[in-house]
């Protein structure tokens, strides 16, 4: 028996992952629920045959014995109000908002680390972006003493909520850099450019190789982590071969003689959003990655 | 002292930070302070070149903690006040309330002309810790007269105290900046300021004419220290408004001191427009890629005017230096395919 799912949430990152698990076996989609009965993702998924109300999260609460799992793309505001209430019911959710309230999980890193949680965070789109690679370098080096990346994303596809608050970004992913990369110390940088046509995500990974780091190794790991986002994010590739660069450079986490450099590109299946939010598409993406993970635990086959 | 017609704000110590790699240390900032404090500066603005938080590798790393550099600042000032710039998404609010607690009463909050809206939560942090808020549009000729308004509107309804465009590619004529500022001090209750850039050696020429369309706040940087091919000399601003009979409430004889005795010795190389600093102000490039460009150029063994000119046409905005190390590596793959079918 596939887990019976609601999508909380129907603007763009709602109804994009409303279009992407109904192409699973193992999560069953019955519901979209949203706030805005006028809304372009709640005609979608009407039209689907889906459940698609417009009394937002208390109405999956009022049908608590519907659901095994919840998927929130409201917003923190939102999550925190609600997630003990999800929790109470006997709801296990997927927070694709910053509200941080379960443990964090980027999907390539430690997917299987928090199946038994009630309540999963998926990070950011810059954290899912980039924080495989800070490990993939982790794990080649003897130490990672500090990563930092950089993510450019049009502006088009950064959202009032990001908008509003642009240092929750910033924080949450520079402390998943550290918690699950595996990096001392971390920064994290969010650009916006809107540039016509919209430019496609994009990410950068700086990490601060120590003394005795075999340069070999971790252009290797790059490309094999490469290869495991891909297989759940299609559309996520290396733009340019990693680099190893001389300096020495002054990091926070000491003066360091070499750093990698890891360009990245995120291009959107282009499931609801178009192809250039790449952002958008990775969070999506990795929310289902953890969904079917947790089904997958549960004993449900495909 | 008579009243000033403009208020000057040095950027010395934030904007000149870039055109040596954010090599200050504690000497030279209590040197430039008390000098400018002398001269009658008003405000004097101390960051990473990249504003607070800057440090990092995409940037380059200070050589001593900002914060450490800000308190020397601001213990050495006596009437100046001391500004610290800020970009969301790169710095955060909580380094606003660390410097307020240094002694920094400005906050200048700078973002990409068209992404206004991402200052709303520093504004109001800045405001709610008594400074004065200016909101600081960068990249200004890539957004219209009309554009840059709605803008600033935003700005101003966040509670920005004053108004800045910033020619951060060095990129304007004299029209371009007339126009600007002309429509902005039209729409606007707060008053406009204006940073101007040499890339096209028009720095000088374009705050004046932004004086006599009704800019009250001009920028510049001693001797023209800064990103690209410099920012606006403020010797030569403030001897070239006294020529015009223009009041600017400093003392352009202290300021040329300044500029010679304590600034022109820690220089690298003195400002100059070069090719590469000229296709900065003619392809619209922000102008703090230039050093960073011409280490890749170094390293990738691609010419620097390539990479600046790809920059130009991707139309990347300020804070994207990453792309530069991109844009270098895709170059010299391009030329390595070329030798081979050659």
């Amino acid at each position: 028996m596939p887990l019976r799912c609601a999508i909380i949430g129907s603007g763009n990152i709602g109804t994009d992952l409303m279009v992407k698990m109904l192409r699973s076996d193992r999560l069953e989609l019955t519901a979209l629920v949203g706030i805005d009965p006028a809304s372009d993702g709640l005609a979608r998924a009407k039209s689907l045959g889906l459940d698609a109300p417009h009394e937002g999260p208390d109405w999956v609460i009022d049908h608590a014995d519907d659901f095994d799992m919840i998927f929130d793309a409201t917003s923190a505001y939102v999550h925190v109000r609600y997630y003990k209430k999800y929790r109470e019911a006997g709801i296990t959710a997927i927070d694709l908002t910053p509200a941080a309230r379960g443990p964090k999980v980027i999907a390539a890193v430690n997917l299987t680390e928090h199946l038994d949680s009630d309540n999963i965070n998926m990070v950011t789109c810059g954290g899912q972006a980039t924080t495989p690679m800070v490990h993939a370098i982790r794990r080649a080096a003897p130490s990672l003493p500090y990563a930092e990346m950089v993510s450019t994303v049009s502006s088009k596809s950064a959202g009032p909520g990001t908008r509003q608050n642009i240092d929750e970004f910033t924080k949450t992913t520079s402390t998943a850099l550290r918690e699950i990369g595996g990096a001392d110390h971390s920064k994290a940088i969010i650009i916006l450019n809107p540039a016509e046509p919209p430019i496609i995500m994009r990410n950068t990974v700086f990490g601060a190789l120590p003394e005795g780091t075999d340069h070999e190794a971790v252009i290797e790991s790059v490309y094999a982590m490469e290869k495991d986002v891909a297989a759940y994010v299609p559309g996520y590739r290396l733009k340019n071969r990693p680099v190893i660069e001389e300096g020495p450079y002054n990091t926070p986490g000491g003066v360091v003689p070499h750093r990698a450099v890891v360009l990245l590109e995120v291009e959107g299946a282009g499931d609801y959003l178009p192809p250039y939010a790449g952002n958008l598409d990775i969070m999506t993406a990795a929310a289902m990655r953890v969904g079917e993970a947790v089904a997958e635990h549960r004993g449900v086959s495909a | 002292m008579t009243a000033a017609d403009y208020r000057l704000i040095d950027s010395t110590l934030r904007d000149g930070s870039h055109a040596i790699s954010h090599q200050y240390y504690a000497d030279d900032v209590i040197k430039i302070v008390a000098g400018l404090d002398r001269a009658g500066v008003q405000v004097i603005e101390i960051a990473h070149g990249d504003g607070l938080g800057g440090s990092s590798f995409n940037y380059g790393f200070s050589a001593v903690p900002e914060k450490e550099l800000i308190a020397r600042a601001c213990e050495t000032a006596t009437n100046a006040k001391i500004a610290c710039l800020m970009l969301p998404g790169i710095g955060l609010a909580d380094d606003l309330r660390e410097v307020n607690e240094l002694g920094v009463s400005v906050a200048r909050i700078a973002v990409h002309c068209t992404e206004a809206d991402i200052t709303e939560q520093h504004i109001k942090v800045a405001k709610e810790l008594g400074m004065e808020s200016i909101g600081f549009l960068m990249m200004a000729h890539m957004n219209s007269p009309e554009g840059l308004v709605e803008q600033a509107l935003l700005m101003q309804s966040y509670g920005a105290d004053t108004i800045y465009i910033a020619d951060s590619a060095g990129a304007m004529t004299v029209d371009d900046v007339r126009r600007r500022v002309n429509a902005l001090v039209g729409a606007l209750d707060v008053p406009l300021g204006v940073h101007a850039h040499n890339n096209l050696s028009m720095a000088v020429a374009n705050s004046i004419a932004a004086y006599e369309e009704g800019a009250k706040n001009l920028d510049g940087t001693s001797a023209g220290l800064g990103a690209g091919a410099g920012n606006c000399p403020t010797e030569i601003l403030a001897a070239v408004s006294t020529k015009y009979g223009i009041e600017t409430g400093v003392d352009p004889l202290i300021l040329m001191d300044v500029a010679e005795e304590i600034v022109r010795p820690i220089m690298p190389r003195q400002q100059v427009i070069d090719r590469a600093g000229l296709l900065l102000g003619y392809a619209g490039v922000y102008g703090s890629f230039l050093l960073h460009a011409e280490r890749a150029a170094e390293r990738y063994d691609v010419p620097v005017a390539e990479i600046l000119l790809e920059l130009g046409q991707r139309q990347v905005v300020g804070g994207q230096e990453d792309m530069i190390i991109d844009v270098a590596l895709e170059l010299a793959r391009k030329h390595a395919e070329e030798e081979v079918t050659a």
